[in-house]
């Protein structure tokens, strides 16, 4: 039995992005000092959220005292390894992301600033929430503000096509809520007052046929976010918003909500094991499988980086999903690993097209002839980020997909091998073009070297080195190898369990 | 003093009401003091009966102290606690925040409006305290003629909006009284304890039957149940709007009050009451889609508002049909819920037209720089008609939600998610309006200035605006604190 422990540190972590919130809201008028707040919150936040790892990973699961919000449920926040996980993740990865706002919004002189960065920290305040749920309706409650919070920063441009962005946004996402909203209620009447258990709880509860609708209904809920096709048609157009926006929200915090609800309800809800025997797993697998081979082949035709990227992401997510719906654990490893994977690599190229579109206004992959050769730097950690999600060794992305790969093998799913290996094929496709042209491309004024500001510069840099280290040594600094493990080790097990178990 | 609590608080603002236009002649500042401390002094009445009832269970009261059945009997229950406590606190914020809306009429028209005004609210009191089905009808006569004279003070096209509501709701409230009439006729009392005694044997009887029937039509008219609701849109729309965010706020919720009250509590909710809920269902959730539907097809933002109503009350009605906990737990909440979230709305949208001019959606653009308090209200009342949390709109459809699946009523569910997002549609509609979109020149030309309102007008919205979020995050105290002994099994 894991180790219950009281904390508050959970409520903190969530809390003290709202405070900043307030706060940048107040010190609008004031950008220097504005900025402050939120460089401060992020790392009060980051550092609140490291603390706990040390009695996470000793086996320790912290919670906070159940707040009775309507009968028989309760708001509770509980920080277990998948959880801290993500936390980890997006609470670290929005320290860079703050710093590069700063650089982005004044570099490019955009307004509403002040609306920008208070929205950006209650998103953060909600991904928290979302991370330390510790049941469904906490879960659902975040999740929705999250989904409210992300609206401002889809439509800052406030220009038509923004507009028309953020409408198809909140479609999308509210009719998703909903869904999820449901499915939360039935789940509650059929075991009344669960909360999330590693190696899920539904298993004996109803009838096969109610179980697989409700997964349905799960599915849809968590699915637009994870934009799991034919879900995913927000994204791209949500691609309107400023390039950190995209680079944190729709790279790491609010699609990873999604990719990491689905583990949630497939590990800790309904576990593999039932999943297995009312026979979802192996069509949750194919939706996968459909995801990352379409929108791979979708990201080959899209000629603007940034919606290129964003159909990246799309099939990257369902690695993701694929890991968990694979259900055999080394998969589901790999499918933890590859939210943390991703999100490096991902937010590096996003940084990178953010870095050459303030830079140098181009914004369409047919723009970047010779780019190689103004921006080093950048174009460097382009081609690292670029290498690193086709799956090539010593970059992160190589460890979650190697464990996938090996998951589907071991699980007796060759064909996703198949799958994986055509996906890394596509992906090269629709990277390579780009950076061919940055190093082979003739540069229409000539070959000055011309890079981003350093405040652009250092946060992608940091990413793109991270990236390495994270896959030459996939466990150093925080633990991030091992808290995937444990995860996916309770997952299987039924029990928080010890590090570093699988085989 | 203190055990005449029940009497002073529907009689403290029914007799300030005729002292009032006396005081307007002297002095406005006085009669708008007398008001405020009137409804001040009744809200406290209200709040330390609420909590008296709470710790000791029910009080009855006897008027003048004639024990009933000869007397008429006022019984402060939980649940009518409870109202009372919701009705005076929206009449204090109404009252306040019409303070900058009469600045410049006339003493005679002031006083008018307060005693009217303080009228609608005595009667509406009176409804939820009083243990007298009879009385209670006195009491809406009392209410609905006040509310009559209320509306008419919007100007001309506001008393043609004023007599067909009127000729309505006059009709409404026949039917409650041939209703009773006919209880009255087979029981012999009008005491609501009693009747609930005697009406059991003769519960199948054909004249209770009709009488169900009767009181159904009556409530269903003055609740603008749909498809009964043709009187609500031009009232609303036309009437002041500190007149319209009261009566939107309270006045259909005691109109489902007495349904409540009468069905569950009189009635015990079997024999006829069941297939009168059935339609009171079915009625809320066609009203639901109807009204919602109508919603996003108004350009005039206060008739969005107004049909936007009619769907809320179809909120309610689905859960009292339930008939289950949670169904009733959920319609409870969402009385709370739109009183708080529909005064906020109207507030606003009063507070907007008072200070521009503005009451068509269109020319909402850029309201959010010129009244920026105004407009947050506005978001976050509007987060709690779509459902978000951690707002109490969420936690009303939460329980609803609930309730509807407990009793596998899908279509219910359906409804209530579709509308969901029906909501979504015409609020953000208004939201992109006033902080996405900018003018073009010519459009500037014809904008009337205009900056952020008064205190008096804002406060009142504010303290409304945090009451969503605070509700909504302490939801669980107040099911369990208030609205569980409020429920027809859970009184002592």
């Amino acid at each position: 039995m894991p180790d219950f422990v009281l904390d508050y540190r959970p409520l903190w972590a969530v809390l003290i992005t709202l405070v900043a919130a307030g706060l940048i809201l107040v010190t609008g008028r004031w950008p220097n000092l504005r900025e402050a707040v939120t460089g401060a919150a992020a790392l009060g936040k980051f550092a609140i959220v490291v603390s706990m790892l040390p009695a996470v990973l000793s086996g320790q699961v912290l919670e906070t005292v159940p707040l009775n919000l309507v009968s028989g449920l309760t708001l509770h926040l509980r920080v277990d390894p998948f959880g801290l996980l993500f936390a980890l993740v997006a609470s670290g990865l929005w320290m860079v992301t703050s710093m590069y706002s700063v650089g982005y919004m004044r570099t490019l002189g955009y307004g509403h600033q002040t609306g920008y960065f208070a929205s950006f920290a209650v998103c953060l305040s909600a991904t928290m929430g979302i991370a330390f749920a510790a049941n469904l309706i906490t879960f659902v409650i975040f999740y929705e503000i999250l989904t409210i919070a992300t609206y401002p920063l889809v439509i800052h441009m406030r220009t038509p096509e923004a507009i028309s962005g953020g409408r198809k946004y909140l479609a999308y996402t509210l009719i998703a809520g909903q869904f999820l909203v449901v499915a939360v209620i039935w789940t509650h009447l059929i075991a009344p007052g669960a909360g999330f258990q590693p190696g899920g709880f539904l298993a004996g509860k109803a009838s096969a046929a109610v179980l697989q609708v409700l997964f349905f209904f799960f599915i849809v809920g968590t699915g637009v976010k994870a934009a799991i096709m034919p879900l995913h048609g927000w994204l791209p157009t949500a691609m309107v918003a400023p390039t950190p926006v995209s680079a944190l929200l729709h790279a790491v915090a609010v699609v990873k909500a999604g990719a990491f609800g689905v583990i949630r309800v497939v590990g800790y809800v309904y576990g593999p094991q039932l999943l297995g025997d009312i026979g979802l797993g192996t069509v949750l697998a194919w939706l996968a499988g459909f995801t990352i081979i379409v929108a791979s082949v979708l990201a080959l035709a899209e000629g603007n980086l940034k919606r290129r990227l964003a159909f990246s992401t799309v099939g990257q997510l369902s690695y993701v999903v694929l890991g968990g719906a694979l259900g055999h654990p080394v998969a589901l490893l790999g499918g933890i690993f590859h939210i943390v994977a991703h999100a490096f690599m991902k937010i590096t190229l996003f940084f990178c097209a953010g870095a050459i579109y303030a830079t140098t206004h181009k914004e369409k992959v047919s723009e970047m002839d010779g780019l190689g050769r103004q921006m080093p730097v950048t174009m460097g950690a382009f081609t690292l980020g670029s290498i690193g999600i086709v799956g090539g060794p010593l970059i992160v992305g190589f460890v979650s997909k190697w464990h996938l790969l090996v998951g589907a093998a071991k699980g007796g799913q060759e064909v996703f091998i198949l799958v994986l290996a055509a996906s890394a094929l596509l992906t090269t496709g629709y990277f390579f073009p780009v950076v061919y042209r940055a190093y082979f491309g003739q540069p229409e004024e000539g070959g000055r070297v011309r890079e981003a500001v350093p405040f652009l510069l250092i946060p992608l840099g940091v990413t793109a080195l991270l990236s390495v280290v994270l896959g030459v040594f996939s466990n150093i600094g925080l633990n991030f190898f091992q808290l995937a493990t444990m995860a996916a080790t309770s997952i299987v097990s039924g029990g928080v369990g010890p590090a570093g178990g699988i085989q | 003093m203190t055990e005449h609590t029940p009497a002073l608080i529907v009689l403290v603002p029914l007799v300030s009401a005729l002292l009032l236009p006396i005081l307007a002649l002297v002095s406005k500042v006085l009669a708008r003091g007398w008001t405020l401390v009137a409804l001040l002094g009744t809200h406290a009445g209200s709040v330390s009966t609420l909590i008296y009832v709470l710790a000791n269970g029910r009080w009855h009261y006897y008027l003048g102290g004639w024990a009933p059945p000869w007397g008429i009997e006022y019984v402060l229950d939980p649940l009518g606690a409870g109202m009372a406590t919701l009705v005076s606190f929206l009449a204090l914020l109404v009252a306040f925040y019409s303070g900058p809306y009469l600045k410049d009429a006339a003493p005679l028209k002031t006083g008018s409006f307060y005693a009217l005004f303080l009228l609608v609210t005595a009667g509406l009191l009176g409804m939820v305290v009083t243990g007298d089905v009879f009385n209670l009808f006195v009491f809406l006569e009392i209410s609905a003629l006040a509310t009559y004279g209320l509306v008419a003070m919007g100007g001309h096209r506001a008393t043609v909006a004023a007599f067909r509501y009127l000729i309505v709701g006059t009709i409404g409230a026949t039917f409650y009284l041939l209703g009773i009439g006919y209880l009255y006729a087979v029981t012999g009392t009008l005491n609501m304890a009693d009747l609930a005694e005697r009406i059991m044997p003769l519960l199948n009887s054909q004249a209770v039957v009709v009488a169900v029937a009767l009181i159904l039509a009556g409530f269903g008219i003055k609740m603008a149940l749909f498809p009964l609701h043709g009187w609500l849109p031009d009232t609303y729309a036309y009437a002041p709007a500190p007149v319209t965010t009261f009566i939107s706020a309270v006045m259909g919720k005691v109109a489902i009050y007495v349904l409540y009250r009468v069905f569950y509590f009189i009635l015990g909710g079997t024999g006829p009451v069941l297939p009168a809920l059935t339609v009171l269902g079915w009625a809320g959730a066609v009203g639901i889609l109807a009204g919602s539907l109508m919603a996003i097809a108004q350009r005039d933002f206060w008739r969005m508002l107004a049909y936007s109503s009619i769907a809320q009350m179809g909120y309610i009605a689905v859960g009292l049909s339930l008939g289950n906990m949670m169904g009733i737990t959920g319609a409870l909440l969402h009385i709370l819920n739109h009183a708080v979230v529909k005064g906020g709305l109207f507030m606003v949208a009063g507070g907007v037209f008072w200070r521009t001019g503005i009451r068509d959606i269109p020319s909402f653009i850029q309201m959010s720089r010129r009244m920026p308090m105004s407009m947050a209200v506005f978001v976050a009342a509007a987060l709690s008609m779509i459902g978000i949390p951690p707002t109490v709109g969420f936690f009303s459809k939460w329980y609803l939600v609930l309730a509807s699946i407990e009793a596998s009523a899908w279509p219910f569910v359906i409804v209530i998610v579709v509308s969901s997002l029906l909501n979504a549609v015409y609020f953000f509609r208004i939201i992109e309006n006033s902080y996405l979109r900018f003018r073009t020149a010519e459009e500037d030309e014809v904008a009337v200035g205009g900056t952020e309102l008064p205190a008096t007008m804002l406060v009142p919205m504010v303290v409304l605006g945090v009451a969503v979020f605070m509700l909504g995050v302490l939801s669980g105290e107040v099911v369990t604190n208030i609205i569980s002994f409020a429920l027809p099994w859970g009184t002592q």
